[in-house]
């Protein structure tokens, strides 16, 4: 019964497992203590450690803390150092990208300057930490197919905060950091280019996002299902199949006429996975350097119907605006 | 008992979770073409509140234009000298009933001499039916038949309760913890993150709120997206005080292609223009009239916007014309210009 269950039930805790042996170097780097955590263990493995943090972790960890420690004094500054209107106010706060007139130059530091330093260094740490995901992967003999999928998220955040701003001139176009003023740039920045829906890249993107949690599904529900049968061990069913993944692939042609493999099927989802973030990417890339407005330019292709018009016509063709003769008075 | 306490904190939290969120039902009326998603959601239980807030006031009726004219019966009367002694002073209690009915007329009166405009209530208050008539006579492309009277903004207050002034410069020191204008839980852009003092630019200053481009490929179109929040921000405002959101004016495929967008959007574009009108022609000329105390923080005059007169209907009260007992709020444009010019 145990097995039939959503949430893991069963907990097996035993002997301390070191992992295999590494370099007598690396083998330095790494903590001795190790523990075990019930409250993990319902979740995923009980134990704890050893950790490997290395030379590129704690680099990665430091220049992380320093943009973490600029954007958060930034946001109780912003507050008036108030620890309360701060916590009330965080999803409001945000360390916002230099103003359009400062174009790709320096702002003053509280103009943005902040924002470059912040921006700079969480892109040391996220690049320092790509490189601790590659050289860990190459120190257990892995392939390096997380490092791999890490960049392509990496690619998407880069567009996102330099690759675009410099292509478009202007570091103002680039994200702020905080909760809710992302969102609003997000919101903007769809509006400003004529709706990104209507853009080819972004559409593959939710394609490859959506397709995503669809395999997901689809593969931890089989897996799952079948791990009465010892379905999880998957590595081994690779090459020996068993009864598990016989069944499970035979109600997939049963219900949908083809299988994944137990190999394929991550295969399928790491490149549904990766995808979603490089098509993305180069969805934002082209928005404003090669596009203007989306909703026009699909409009041109003819990608999708129009709806019909309501004969509505803009005021300011047969009026003009009121100008105030007093603008600018007091 | 553990699983007790775990559901009984799942429920509390899930309390916690929806206790921003309007109980159903919602009442929903399409107003766009089908898959648009072009829908007017209204909660019936706020309609109800503001149903209560926005009724009419009750009138005393038409009054009689015949008999002796008030700018012979009194001194210094100088906008409603047309109007019959009748008509007058049924007018001015009826004011005094929409603008200070705690305080009566003294609020404007020197209650020993009438006539005398020593106090700046009376000063403004000129000004301000001259402004209702220049509204009701020169901005029919926003307020159409239904116009405005002084009870549309003001509702039983002197000061109406919605109204604006310049965000004063943040404190604090130059070296961080810059604000930009906007990251503050602020009202005024619908407690979005958006910029929010969006009405200088706006509803004083002339400036177009069009920032898409005409072209789907780049062909000059350069307004940034903090321009865009700009325009993001008013637009808040606009759906705030209107109580509707977006497709009440926008096919949001394209949000700025007019041959998509209802004909409630021509009146808003019309609406700016009139803001605009009101806040220089009449409010900021008058900045030297108020009193320090009812001033901003940079001194700046109490100035319109689109919640002054819509308190959050998207017709103030509900289109109902108070007009038809008060003809004399509607001048002929000509009338009013000619003493807008004369003015200067």
């Amino acid at each position: 019964m145990d097995y039939q269950n959503l949430f893991t039930q069963t907990q097996v805790t035993g002997p301390i497992s070191r992992g295999v042996p590494i370099n007598s170097y690396d083998q330095r780097e790494r903590t001795q203590g190790v523990s075990f955590s019930g409250l993990l263990g319902r979740i995923g493995n009980a134990q704890l450690g050893p950790i490997y943090l290395g030379r590129l972790g704690v680099a990665s960890l430091a220049f992380g803390m320093a943009a973490f420690f600029i954007i958060g004094m930034n946001m109780l500054a912003q507050v008036d150092w108030n620890p309360i209107q701060f916590i009330r106010q965080l999803f409001w706060l945000s360390l916002d990208a230099p103003a359009p007139k400062y174009g790709l130059g320096l702002a003053p530091l509280n103009e943005g300057g902040w924002w470059n330093i912040a921006g700079l260094f969480s892109t040391i740490a996220i690049l320092l930490w790509w490189f601790r995901t590659y050289r860990r992967a190459l120190a257990l003999g892995m392939g390096t197919h997380v490092s791999w999928a890490f960049a392509s998220a990496i690619w998407l955040f880069l567009v996102l905060g330099l690759f675009r701003p410099v292509l478009m001139g202007s570091w103002s176009e680039a994200v702020p950091f905080g909760i809710f003023s992302h969102l609003d740039w997000t919101a903007a920045l769809s509006i400003r280019y004529g709706n990104l829906f209507y853009n080819p890249f972004h559409m593959l993107s939710i394609f490859f996002l959506y397709g995503s949690v669809l395999l997901f599904a689809m593969h931890g529900a089989t897996i799952l299902a079948v791990s009465r049968y010892g379905g999880e061990r998957e590595i081994e069913q690779i090459v020996d199949r068993g009864t598990a993944s016989e069944r499970a692939a035979l109600f997939w042609r049963w219900t949908m006429g083809f299988n994944a493999t137990m190999e394929s099927i991550h295969r399928w989802a790491w490149w549904f996975a990766v995808l979603t973030p490089v098509s993305g990417g180069i969805g934002i890339l082209l928005t404003g350097t090669v596009v203007d407005n989306w909703y026009l330019w699909a409009m041109h292709h003819g990608m999708v119907p129009a709806y019909p018009v309501t004969n509505v016509i803009d005021p300011s063709i047969a009026t003009p605006a009121f100008s105030a003769p007093l603008q600018g008075a007091k | 008992m553990k699983k007790n306490i775990f559901s009984a904190l799942l429920a509390i939290s899930a309390l916690l979770f929806l206790t921003a969120c309007e109980r159903p039902p919602i009442d929903a009326k399409q107003n766009g073409f089908r898959g648009t998603a072009m829908v007017d959601v209204q909660n019936p239980r706020i309609v109800a509140e503001k149903v209560k807030l926005n009724t009419i006031p009750p009138s005393s009726g038409a009054i009689s234009g015949e008999g002796e004219k008030a700018s012979k019966a009194y001194k210094n009367v100088q906008v409603l000298g047309d109007l019959s002694t009748a008509q007058f002073s049924t007018f001015m209690v009826t004011m005094t009933s929409w603008v200070a009915p705690k305080e009566g007329c003294a609020y404007c009166h020197n209650l020993n001499n009438l006539a005398d405009d020593s106090m700046y209530t009376k000063v403004v208050s000129r000004r301000m039916i001259e402004m209702t008539q220049n509204i009701n006579a020169n901005w029919k492309s926003h307020v159409q038949e239904t116009g405005v009277t002084c009870y549309t903004c003001h509702r039983g207050n002197n000061i109406p309760q919605n109204v604006w002034f310049k965000s004063p410069p943040q404190k604090g020191g130059n070296m961080l913890g810059n604000l930009n204008g906007q990251n503050s839980a602020s009202p005024s852009a619908a407690y979005s993150s958006l910029p929010n003092e969006t009405y200088s630019k706006f509803l004083l200053a002339s400036n177009p709120a069009r920032i898409q481009g005409k072209d789907g490929l780049p062909n000059g179109n350069k307004h940034s997206i903090l321009a865009t929040e700009e325009v993001y921000g008013i637009m808040m405002h606009f759906s705030q005080s209107l109580g509707v959101n977006c497709t009440y004016c926008h096919n949001t495929q394209a949000f700025s292609d007019w041959t998509h967008s209802t004909p409630q959007r021509a009146q808003s574009w019309h609406a700016i223009q009139m803001v605009k009108d009101v806040n220089n022609t009449f409010m900021v000329p008058l900045t030297s009239t108020f009193p320090k105390h009812r001033l901003g923080e940079t001194g700046d005059v109490a100035k319109a916007n689109c919640a002054t007169c819509h308190q959050g209907v998207n017709k103030p009260l509900y289109g109902k014309s108070m007009l038809s007992d008060h003809p004399y709020l509607t001048k002929p444009a000509a009338e009013v210009n000619a003493k807008t010019v004369a003015m200067k």
